[in-house]
């Protein structure tokens, strides 16, 4: 497997009140090679973390994310992440924006430029290579960090709900062709969204996380075929049955969260 | 059009010459605008001292300017990236800094004279202190100023320290440099013109220019001198926004 994560938990220390908060509890993953993993969950269940602990921007409480059998503690090109937010370098170029990371390896220039361009094309930005970003919508700038972060190969790519900040029809449409994409190449994709309709129609499986400290309360293998109808019968019934699961499990933890209330009352 | 921003500047000048003209101000305090065009082109004709002309005033005080203004940005700004950094360093560097920073640089000059001598080593250094802190703060301002997304991005792509720095904080600390730069030159440039007040050696300079002019009592001279500091000073400013535009073209 390319990815395993083990008992990870992450409990956040506030100095100033003292006051600790459990984001993670136990998880358990494992992540095949080439296999496209969501996870979904409701906001502030821990889906972020447990990326960025993946990434190796945090460290874990206790256990261990492991990438073919090695402990991720540093950032770095094995972890390849795709941000709602983009992140794209606002002073460089679409081309030079997805040189970035070839660059750093001391790729040539002429095979760097060679090998951007290609992926540029890829994700059907051919003529925009020389854009600066601002001159570029929500939906292209995604498009852009995708091939940035793929042209470095990464083992695993973690996207952390990266099609949050776009209109429903663009969001559409990046689905689809990050779906194509996949298809061709067969990365490693570990995809967080709090959207069950967007992990039902991308991803061969579905982990659900309950509300916070996160835990992992179901995980669905979804065999249907690509590219996937929204409207199917089976594809309903999959959605419905997560749905159905994330909403009783986040009423479990209102109420546990009511009754700690009262508790310390 | 652009010469229209320029409409009220050339209107200030006619009521001012036309006040002078009527007598409205006397002659003796503020010279007419026609009296100081004279006098500008007495100084680049004759000179002041006679021989002392202009253009060379000019060249002198912007090549005290110009070292003064490199050393600032040289030092400045890799100090001010590495600070912005490493909060470390800028806790240690930080109290140091903001107590030499009130002492304003023209109190320097006697130290600096100790040190450098009268010449344009000390000029420059005068320059420095008055351009340094300016580009050295905004240059802090910018680097904490980046998205650390920008950061974890690039370390994602395999950037490791030293590839940061170079390649995401730098950039994205530009435009805040280049405001410091400007802010910079412009305070450079004042201190410049009153640190030449105290003396200089080769008898060149445009505040030196204005003492002379002092002393033998030539109000439109001094006026003239003065014209001539804030149209140099105009046009550096205008010269870094033109540079400033082509760096920052991504924003």
């Amino acid at each position: 497997m390319a990815l395993e994560l083990i008992n990870l938990s992450k409990t956040f220390v506030n100095t100033t009140d003292q006051v600790n908060v459990e984001a993670l509890k136990n998880i358990n993953l494992l992540v095949n090679d080439g296999e496209f993993v969501s996870v979904v969950g409701p906001s502030g269940c821990g889906k972020t973390t447990m990326l960025r602990i993946i990434a190796g921007f945090e460290k874990a409480s206790f256990g261990k994310a492991l990438l073919n059998g090695e402990e991720i503690e540093t950032p770095g090109r094995e972890v390849g992440i795709v941000f709602q937010e983009y992140a794209l370098f606002p002073w460089r170029t679409v081309i030079e924006n997805v040189e970035f990371g070839l660059e750093l390896k001391n790729t040539s220039r002429k095979e760097r430029k060679k090998k951007a361009l290609k992926y540029i094309e890829m994700v059907g930005l051919k003529s925009f290579e020389n854009k600066y970003p601002k001159e570029l919508s929500g939906g292209m700038k995604q498009r852009v960090a995708i091939a940035r972060t793929l042209i470095n190969e990464p083992k695993v790519v973690l996207m952390d709900e990266p099609f949050g900040s776009v209109d429903a029809q663009t969001r559409n449409s990046l689905q689809e062709f990050l779906i194509d994409i996949w298809r061709v190449r067969g990365d490693t994709i570990i995809f967080v969204t709090h959207n069950v309709d967007e992990a039902v129609f991308l991803s061969q499986r579905v982990v659900c996380f309950s509300s916070r400290p996160g835990e992992v309360v179901l995980e669905v293998s979804i065999n249907l075929e690509f590219p996937r109808d929204r409207t199917s019968m089976d594809f309903v019934k999959i959605r419905r049955e997560i749905l159905e699961h994330l909403m009783s499990s986040q009423l479990l933890s209102a109420k546990a969260d009511s009754l700690r209330h009262k508790g310390t009352e | 059009m652009r010469l229209s921003r320029y409409i009220l500047l050339v209107g200030l000048i006619v009521i001012w010459q036309l006040l002078s003209y009527f007598g409205v101000i006397p002659k003796y305090k503020v010279p007419s605008p026609i009296d100081v065009l004279l006098g500008i082109r007495d100084l680049f004709i004759v000179g002041l001292p006679p021989g002392y002309r202009l253009m060379q005033h000019i060249l002198e005080s912007l090549n005290r300017v110009f070292w003064g203004f490199l050393f600032a940005a040289m030092i400045g700004i890799p100090l001010g990236i590495i600070m912005g950094w490493s909060k470390l360093l800028k806790g240690m560097v930080d109290p140091i800094i903001e107590m030499l920073r009130p002492v304003p640089p023209l109190a320097w000059i006697p130290i600096s004279v100790l040190w450098f001598g009268i010449g344009i080593k000390s000029a420059a250094f005068i320059i420095f202190l008055g351009a340094f802190f300016p580009i050295l703060l905004s240059t802090i301002a910018g680097v904490v100023s980046v998205d650390v997304v920008l950061i974890e991005a690039s370390r994602s792509l395999g950037a490791k320290g030293k590839e940061v720095l170079l390649k995401v904080l730098a950039p994205g600390a530009m435009p805040s440099i280049l405001t410091g730069l400007r802010i910079g030159l412009g305070i450079g440039w004042m201190t410049l013109v009153a640190a030449e007040f105290t003396g200089v050696k080769t008898g060149y300079g445009l505040g030196y220019m204005i003492m002379t002019a002092r002393d033998i009592q030539r109000p439109d001279e001094i006026l003239a001198g003065m014209a001539i500091i804030g149209l140099l000073g105009y046009l550096m400013d205008r010269i870094l926004r033109l540079v400033e535009a082509r760096v920052l073209r991504w924003r």
